[in-house]
């Protein structure tokens, strides 16, 4: 039975969410209204078309009336259309976002491929040649920029070798740099984890016991600690989903990628407020939800956090 | 006051055990050097070098590092290695305004939160919960972009999407202060709240605060070159290390130091700057009760 208070201060969160996205508005420098038009007139707006266009968009209802109708669009499905005739919000969001998704995934596919093996190789060799310089590696992984490493990548992997297409998207040789991009930095955050995580569990009795019964060390290692040392990595997964949504935006400008990040970069230099919401609204919207879903796999799996114990 | 009396009276905080703990820590020693080293770059790079970070040069564009150019000449003749020291100057100037103003701000939301309680409190932290529903590169981006590019507005959108965890640290620390034998007797006998919190509250949560700072130092940097890089922030020809990345990224094929230069100098502080918040936590928070109060949620 999942506790009702974490659900429905999930809810506050997210209306919370919505205002925020909604007060963004109010951040632009003079009024919105004159600003879109002129830069879709390309010229000053006469005023009568800035009225037109104020009532048309309901500008001139008091904020809370605006919010509101905003919010009972947006429960509708209804995000507005973009002010430069690209279409609506919703339609953008759901071309863009497979791409980004895709990202994610492979980015945190390579995460995990580079960091168990490195935090397990580090945790067995404690204080050895091999655990410093994977513990340096994962130092110099969170210390990189990942526009910067990105650029690298390009520079060897595809201009000098040709293993890689430079940029773009669509295709899986596409998908490769950029991944190792974004994966990098969550390798490094997940290898450290698994080392301390499992150093604090090959500590623990029931290990000694396994050894002691005769089970070679390998086994100990792979059955029997990895299994409770992978728990809090399973929740760091899911907290780093933000990390990971936060870092597409540079990566996908980086390699080109016609992602979310593409498109929030692209709406707020435009000042197409509606999208620049629609994205806001949904990055906000996905990281509450995998915050949750990490929250209810994490009470599964383990036993010992009680119901209503942790995360309040 | 005579010098000796000067360096007597320095001597407690030289010989502070933490210090010493931290002095005996070899990765946050050399992070600490690093760190002074691009601040003595900042302070004195500009002025030492025979070139104007600004002033264009068209004769010798995109030149390769040479003698004359260590890190040879950007796409409009400047030189590489007088623009990356006084970008030092933005770089790391930004990141202890930014780091300041969210420790101004998170340790006075912590302190109110945590203080005045009931009604006020919940709110905060609700406030508190909703901008860490987003990742804070994203909102400080939204933000930073809607207000308009500028150096300024990119200050404001990092202090304000980032001071969350400074404020649950305190807050949560104040919880356990105020229900503290001398404290509860310090209140009973009239002492006024001010006195309360400068006197008890305010020293115990110094060191996580100082620990906090130091931790966030090196992401911050990272975050104010990655908005600059897509154009936020320090705008050209302002030498800035992520603005000088974006202008060189189209001359991956002929000239890779505009890209490199600027690439390592943001590895260099980030990587110094992490080495010594890693060590200070040590020094200062060896349980890690610290990231336990700010929810277990860094980044």
């Amino acid at each position: 039975m999942f506790p009702l208070r974490r659900l429905s201060s999930t809810v506050v969160v997210l209306l919370g969410v919505t205002i925020l996205t909604y007060g963004l508005i109010f951040l632009t420098p003079g009024d919105p209204a004159t600003v879109v038009l002129q830069e879709q007139l390309g010229h000053q707006p006469s005023e009568q078309s800035v009225r037109d266009f104020r009532a048309e968009q309901g500008l001139d209802d008091p904020v809370p009336v605006q919010y509101a109708n905003w919010l009972a669009d947006v429960l509708r499905g209804d995000l507005g259309d973009s002010y430069y005739g690209d279409g609506p919000v919703l339609e953008l969001l759901v071309d863009h976002l497979p791409q980004t998704l895709a990202l994610a995934g492979a980015s945190i596919l390579v995460a995990i491929c580079v960091a168990l093996p490195a935090g397990i190789a580090s945790a067995c060799y404690r204080g050895t040649r091999i655990d410093y310089a994977s513990q340096l590696i994962a130092l110099l992984g969170v210390s990189t920029p990942n526009f910067w490493l990105g650029y690298l990548l390009i520079i060897v992997g595809a201009l000098r070798l040709g293993l890689f297409p430079v940029a773009g998207a669509g295709s899986l040789p596409q998908l490769v740099l950029p991944a190792i991009t974004l994966g990098t930095g969550m390798a490094a955050v997940l290898t450290r984890l698994v080392r301390s995580s499992l150093l604090e569990v090959l500590a623990e009795p029931f290990v000694d016991g396994a050894r002691a019964r005769g089970v070679p060390e390998r086994a100990v290692v792979v059955v029997h600690a990895l299994r409770t040392a992978l728990l809090p990595v399973v929740t760091m997964i899911g907290l780093q989903l933000g990390y990971v949504l936060g870092g597409a935006v540079v990566v996908e400008v980086v390699f080109q990628r016609p992602g979310l990040g593409t498109l929030l970069v692209d709406a707020v230099f435009a000042r197409d407020y509606p999208v620049v919401q629609g994205v806001t609204l949904l990055v906000g919207t996905l990281f509450v939800a995998v915050n949750l879903l990490t929250d209810l796999v994490y009470r599964r799996l383990d036993p010992r956090v009680s119901i209503g114990g942790v995360g309040t | 006051m005579s010098v000796r009396s000067t360096l007597e009276r320095c001597r407690p905080i030289v010989e502070h055990p933490t210090l010493r703990t931290l002095a005996r820590n070899r990765a946050a020693v050399a992070g600490a050097v690093v760190v002074a080293g691009l601040a003595v770059l900042a302070a004195v790079g500009p002025v030492l070098s025979p070139y104007d970070p600004t002033a264009q040069d068209l004769a010798n564009r995109l030149r390769s590092p040479s003698l004359a150019h260590p890190l040879g000449t950007d796409q409009l003749g400047r030189d590489v290695a007088t623009r990356l020291a006084a970008g030092a100057r933005v770089s790391l100037g930004i990141a202890l305004l930014v780091t300041g103003i969210r420790l101004a701000l998170g340790v006075s939301v912590g302190l109110v939160a945590g203080y005045v309680g009931g009604w006020v409190d919940e709110v905060l932290m609700r406030v508190v919960d909703v901008l860490l529903a987003f990742p804070g590169i994203v909102l400080a981006l939204v933000v930073a972009g809607v207000a308009g590019p500028s150096l300024r507005n990119l200050v404001l959108a990092l202090a304000a999407v980032g001071w969350t965890t400074y404020a649950r640290v305190v807050r949560s620390s104040v919880l356990e202060v105020r229900e503290r034998a001398f404290v509860k007797a310090s209140r009973l006998t009239g002492a006024p709240r001010r006195r309360v919190i400068r006197r008890h509250v305010l020293p115990t949560v110094a060191g996580p605060v100082v620990v906090l700072a130091t931790l966030d130092l090196g992401g911050v940097i990272l975050a104010t070159a990655g908005l600059s890089f897509l154009g936020l922030g320090a705008q050209p020809p302002a030498p800035e290390w992520g603005t000088m990345l974006a202008t060189g990224r189209h001359h991956l094929r002929d000239a890779t130091w505009l890209v490199n230069a600027p690439g390592l100098a943001i590895v260099c502080a980030v990587l110094g700057a992490n080495l010594l918040g890693d060590g200070v936590r040590d020094a200062l928070d060896p349980e890690g009760e610290i990231e336990r109060k700010s929810g277990g949620r860094r980044r």
